[in-house]
């Protein structure tokens, strides 16, 4: 037996588990409704970190290409990027995967000696650490662009009016994508 | 977002800390609060104990009675209110609110949970104003009130939009909202409010508008949207204002003055009144729809709300009509009455058009535009052409107050359907009666608080993003201000994509105008679709 099998055997409690440690980093209190409201729209923030934990450990055991993980990291940590997380603790649910997996199988895998794989398994999730770096970066980043172009569209026509915008001919000027800004 | 020290950074915790709440200090987070408000703000108002303070220092200046002030101001309100009273007596955290604030869904803080957040409130008021809570104290649910307890109160009601979803669910009735509302009259009291809130309601008591425009301003601005309007359709729109004798009031949100979104609504206001001849007047002084005194207190928000019908009654009109605005409306159908009573110089609303009765109306004499727009829809009245807004595909979100304080579910969709060829709907629990707020209502609209707003419109973009992704989904319609500003920048985030138009933009377009020009651009002068090379 490989590591890949007897990951895909204790699957279920793994994620069950990852899942389950990845909503004890929120308030006690509102652990059990981001665990147990199933409704999408209703809880947006439990689904998409339970089907993410999902699909991130169905990729991790399919040896999946790093392009697939992208948009399964994005929609958590574009979530975790507004919440009350400090960069650190907001990807550390990744780190959690790793002692997750050493508490469910550890055993089983020193037994099988399959800790080499379960090292190569666990080179491929400190990348994934780093890829979630960059887009944690990336939505704090999009939170301050975002903030940038709502002050620019609140104060476009004030600009206008004062003559602080100047159009070039021919070319519309549409509030966050002004063309100049003159030193009048 | 806090940063750490290495020292913590190396002391991986994994769990959250748990405390019962009571024994959890408030910690005031960047990102989540306003700017608290300036000194001259208030005095512009006269509300008490103005003086300039600021959130992030450990001493608010709090005047040296501020307990007493509290205390008999909880008392004198809950003397007068009985609604209030109840509502702090009766709740018997069920918690079937708990799970229903999109604040509370998007980011997990259990005092966004509406029952925590009322009992922070109800926790004093069972310790000062209940036999039991002054006796039992911490047993009875009752406790101290401190200086950190001002604070919590202060930071979390402003973190409620009193959108009134949780009270949709509440099997007693109680409108949590209302609790909010009052906790931050409370905290006015002590001259404690935030900038983005104060600062609108004294332009508004200066110069009638949240804006502080004056009257040749808002000509100055108007003859702009009539030279855009002129460029699209060829012809000369024209727009009275305080022109005594004319039949009918409109009033509006004034952010429709400088918004971009707001400014292409109101042109499709224009080019309608126009298109029908409609006798309509407005006002430089009544020139807000909005209430931000509403987010204040209830004096407040009388004060702001009577200039309307002062106004009404100086220009001698016959009824109002009312623009795309979300509290307004709330104010019109659940204050209005209560503080002025029904008006007997207006008349019962009747359209000069389609001879349609608003019988709806007959108490407070305001008729919503999109009632009115539907009606002339139904009537035959306007000549339409979907196919120039056939680029979008468009879904609806109901606004909180239209949707909730006045049922207002099926004029704005009848009206989008007959202007536009693509229409879906958000999955039925996010909308209606059950929408999610967008996140910035109740004076959140600023920008220091960034974090807060995208957490609360989680829910809302969402949902966006789903119909986005199933249908292709690419412009938001909907019938207030404050969303038409704010719910772009929340959108860019939760869908991007999503561009977000106020109805009556759409009515613009779509409207076919007698002795117009064949148009080549939409109201915005982008291309009409087919028109794109010309």
């Amino acid at each position: 037996m490989n590591l890949r099998t007897l990951l895909e055997e204790k699957k279920s409690s793994i994620v069950k588990k990852w899942v389950h440690v990845i909503f004890e980093q929120y308030p006690p209190d509102s652990t059990n409704f981001f665990l147990t409201q199933k409704d999408r729209f209703l809880n947006p923030v439990g689904h998409a970190i339970s089907e993410g934990a999902r699909d991130i450990f169905n990729a991790l055991v399919d040896d999946s290409e790093p392009e697939k993980f992208y948009p399964l990291l994005n929609d958590i940590i574009k979530i975790k990027a507004v919440q009350d997380f400090s960069p650190s603790v907001a990807i550390s649910f990744l780190f959690l995967l790793k002692k997750v997996i050493r508490v469910e199988a550890g055993a089983e895998i020193a037994r099988r000696n399959l800790t080499p794989e379960l090292e190569a398994l666990e080179s491929r999730i400190d990348q994934l650490i780093l890829l979630s770096f960059d887009i944690y970066s990336k939505f704090r980043e999009r939170i301050f662009e975002i903030k940038n172009d709502e002050f620019r569209r609140m104060t476009f026509r004030l600009l206008q009016r004062a003559n602080l915008i100047c159009e070039i001919e021919g070319e519309k000027t549409t509030p966050g994508e002004e063309t100049v800004i003159t030193n009048k | 977002m806090a940063v750490q020290k290495p020292e913590e950074l190396s002391k991986v915790v994994y769990t959250f800390p748990s405390t019962p709440w009571m024994d959890t200090p408030v910690e005031i987070k960047k990102g989540i609060f306003c700017w608290g408000n300036k000194e001259k703000s208030l005095k512009a108002v006269g509300f008490p104990n103005p003086r300039q303070w600021s959130v992030t220092d450990e001493d608010w200046k709090l005047p040296d009675n501020w307990k007493e002030i509290f205390i008999e101001g909880l008392r004198e309100r809950v003397d007068k209110y009985r609604s209030f009273r109840l509502f702090l007596d009766i709740c018997v955290r069920c918690g079937a609110c708990a799970d229903k604030c999109h604040f509370y869904i998007g980011g997990g803080d259990p005092k966004n949970m509406p029952v925590l957040r009322a009992e922070l409130l109800r926790s004093i008021y069972r310790k000062y104003c209940t036999t039991s809570g002054k006796i039992m104290g911490k047993v009875a649910g009752a406790r101290e009130l401190t200086t950190s307890v001002i604070k919590e109160l202060w930071y979390y009601a402003y973190q409620c939009t009193e959108c009134r979803r949780c009270s949709l669910f509440c099997p007693y009735g109680i409108d949590t909202a209302e609790i909010t509302i009052l906790i931050r009259e409370l905290v006015n009291l002590l001259g404690l409010n935030i900038e983005w809130i104060a600062g609108p309601v004294a332009n508004c008591w200066k110069t009638g508008n949240h804006m502080g425009l004056l009257p040749h301003t808002i000509i100055d601005i108007v003859s702009e949207f009539k030279e855009a309007i002129y460029q699209v359709t060829g012809l000369k729109v024209d727009l009275s204002y305080n022109r005594k004798g004319a039949e009918i009031l409109f009033v509006h949100p004034s952010g429709e003055y400088f918004d971009p979104n707001g400014n292409v609504t109101f042109m499709g206001y224009m080019m309608l009144f126009h298109e029908i001849g409609l006798d309509v007047t407005l006002s430089t002084y009544s020139s807000e729809g909005g209430n931000f005194g509403f987010f204040t207190s209830n004096e407040m928000a009388k004060r702001l709300h009577s200039k309307i019908y002062a106004e009404a009654k100086r220009l001698k009109v016959k009824w109002i009509l009312g623009g795309e605005c979300g509290h307004m409306w709330r104010v019109w159908h659940q204050y209005h009455n209560t503080w002025f009573g029904p008006v007997d110089y207006l008349e019962e609303p009747v359209s000069p058009i389609t001879g349609t009765k608003f019988e709806n109306a007959k108490s407070n004499k305001i008729v919503h535009i999109t009632e009115f727009t539907a009606d002339l829809i139904r009537h035959g009245k306007l000549n339409l052409d979907p196919k120039r807004n056939d680029k979008y595909v468009v879904t609806f979100h109901d606004s909180c107050n239209t949707s909730r304080a006045m049922g207002l579910f099926e004029e704005p969709r009848y009206i989008i359907k007959n202007v536009c060829n693509n229409f879906y709907e958000m999955p039925p629990q996010t909308i209606r009666e059950n929408t999610f707020c967008c996140g910035s209502g109740s004076g959140l609209n600023a920008s220091e608080n960034m974090e807060l707003r995208l957490r609360g419109a989680l829910p809302r973009g969402n949902a966006v993003r789903h119909v986005r992704d199933k249908f292709g989904v690419n412009t938001l319609a909907n019938i207030c201000q404050i969303d038409r500003a704010t719910l772009q920048t929340l959108v860019d985030y939760w869908a991007k994509g999503v561009a977000v138009r106020g109805v009556h933009e759409l009515v613009g377009n779509a409207l076919v105008m007698k002795g117009e020009k064949e148009r080549t651009t939409d109201l915005r002068g982008d291309p009409l679709p087919g028109k794109e090379g010309e």
